[in-house]
């Protein structure tokens, strides 16, 4: 290991943790500050869409925050976190940060974790009653804003959209999914598997608005109805806005980096044109060898850490360097009754396979298989044993590596 | 080492077991069951598991 050098970490949720851990892990021993937009300590952001709406009396952010925190390993302990202290510009030549209060710092090597926020309509009418939900502090919100019987709309069928309409559903609202382009999850399920997940939610209430988007909403002080393209007003007091994700990337403009899409890096998670600079998770588009050769973001709680721990090896040059990295993507989603368990990158397919179960019922345990030019891309099982997830993990073992 | 899982949190994600299957498994019923007592050189992948916990259930008391 080479002297001592200044880390600095850009973005205070799961991938900066991680990083900031495997950084240490690696025998990294010089000083590593994080900087964080939020207020609080990194926490959990997967049961804010679940769990956290329904279960935990948190009356607080503070308070779920901290329930929610992730537990801080013994080696981090002199990890510095500087939290609600947003970098506002960079410039990655000179290694210098500038802070929101004005303040300049220098660094040595840079991770950069800013991660994403929620996409927001761009629709007219009130905002009172709209919510998203990213932060401990959307969760709150959302919950405090509930009343019996609310009437619930949900604007965008993806994973998000579909575990809090599920949640509310459960609560005992009415909900509302709109989605304009197909049944909900489409573009990563497939059709037929899409339809049977919108076809077992509607017959547990949700209903669903499908090939119309949002044009407005109806309400003085606060939303009363969603107007859809159709002509159509949709009861609603409460709106929930999952349309998916805007990089926090604003604060590298200027620097020559390619941020079209979160931040250009290599296999390495080296970002490209950005010397000394790593990026992670959510925001951090690289190639994966395991389907191809083309830079994509993956929004996916597995990629912290995956990306962390390459990007802490690339950041203090580790002898293993040369090995390609190849994630295999996880994720999971709790809808009601259906847990969906996804490995890999199902989205990439050509064609899907039903290789158990029936579509006719979920609860039964499903497996779907992915394949791209009769190549294994992903796997998707709903209700399967625990037992046997490893078998979805394993299938990519098999999988030919073309670095 | 000593480890320990909160069974109130633990959802059966099973992905503990995946990240170190000589410690966590799920049995047939889908529900974990897991050593205590590991040896120490399962700690790499023991710390493996209480990372990609979906629920963060795993607690590690060296």
């Amino acid at each position: 290991m080479t002297t001592p050098r200044r880390i600095a970490v850009v973005g205070g949720s799961l991938a900066g943790l991680r990083s900031a851990e495997q950084l240490r892990a690696l025998g990294h021993t010089g000083p590593i500050t994080v900087f964080s937009a939020e207020r609080h300590l990194p926490y959990n952001r997967p049961p804010l869409s679940k769990e956290a709406l329904v279960e935990f009396d948190s009356a607080t952010t503070e308070d779920l925050a901290g329930r929610l925190a992730f537990r801080r390993r013994a080696s981090i302990a002199d990890v510095g976190f500087r939290l609600g202290t947003p970098v506002v510009t960079a410039d990655l030549h000179q290694h210098r940060l500038t802070l929101n209060s004005g303040a300049e710092l220098i660094y040595d090597g840079l991770v950069i974790a800013t991660g994403l926020r929620p996409r927001r309509l761009a629709a007219p009418g009130p905002e009172r009653g709209r919510h998203v939900l990213r932060t401990v502090e959307d969760c709150v919100g959302l919950r405090a804003a509930l009343r019996p019987g609310s009437r619930a709309a949900v604007i965008g069928g993806g994973f998000i959209g579909c575990e809090v309409a599920g949640t509310l559903r459960g609560l005992g609202h009415d909900v509302t999914v709109v989605e304009p382009a197909g049944a909900p999850m489409q573009r990563v399920l497939g059709t037929d598997l899409a339809a049977a997940v919108q076809r077992h939610l509607t017959a547990s209430g949700i209903d669903f608005v499908i090939g119309t988007g949002v044009v407005g909403f109806t309400g003085d002080d606060a939303v009363t109805g969603v107007e859809l393209g159709t002509g159509e007003t949709l009861g609603a007091d409460i709106v929930v806005e999952a349309i998916g994700s805007v990089c926090n990337v604003e604060w590298l403009d200027g620097q020559g980096l390619d941020l079209s899409d979160g931040v250009l890096t290599d296999n390495r998670l080296a970002v490209a044109g950005g010397p000394d600079a790593v990026a992670v998770g959510d925001l951090a588009r690289f190639p994966n060898p395991l389907f191809d050769d083309v830079p994509r973001r993956v929004e996916h709680w597995s990629i912290p850490g995956d990306t962390a721990k390459r990007a802490a090896a690339t950041l203090v040059g580790t002898p293993d360097d040369a090995a390609p990295f190849v994630p295999v993507p996880a994720f999971w989603s709790n809808q009601l009754d259906l847990r969906l368990q996804s490995y890999g990158s199902p989205a990439l397919a050509d064609a899907a396979h039903l290789e158990e179960g029936t579509l006719d019922d979920l609860t039964g345990g499903v497996i779907v298989t992915y394949r791209r030019d009769h190549r294994h891309v992903g796997a998707v099982a709903v209700n399967l044993s625990p037992a046997r997830l490893r078998e979805l993990r394993e299938a990519f073992t098999a999988v030919e590596v073309s670095a | 080492m000593r480890v320990t899982v909160d069974l109130a949190m633990c959802q059966d994600h099973g992905q503990c077991a995946i990240a170190a299957p000589l410690v966590f498994t799920m049995n047939d019923d889908g529900k974990l069951e897991y050593n205590g007592n590991p040896d120490d050189s399962e700690r790499d992948h023991v710390e493996e598991a209480a990372d990609v916990c979906p629920a963060q259930a795993i607690f590690i008391e060296d």
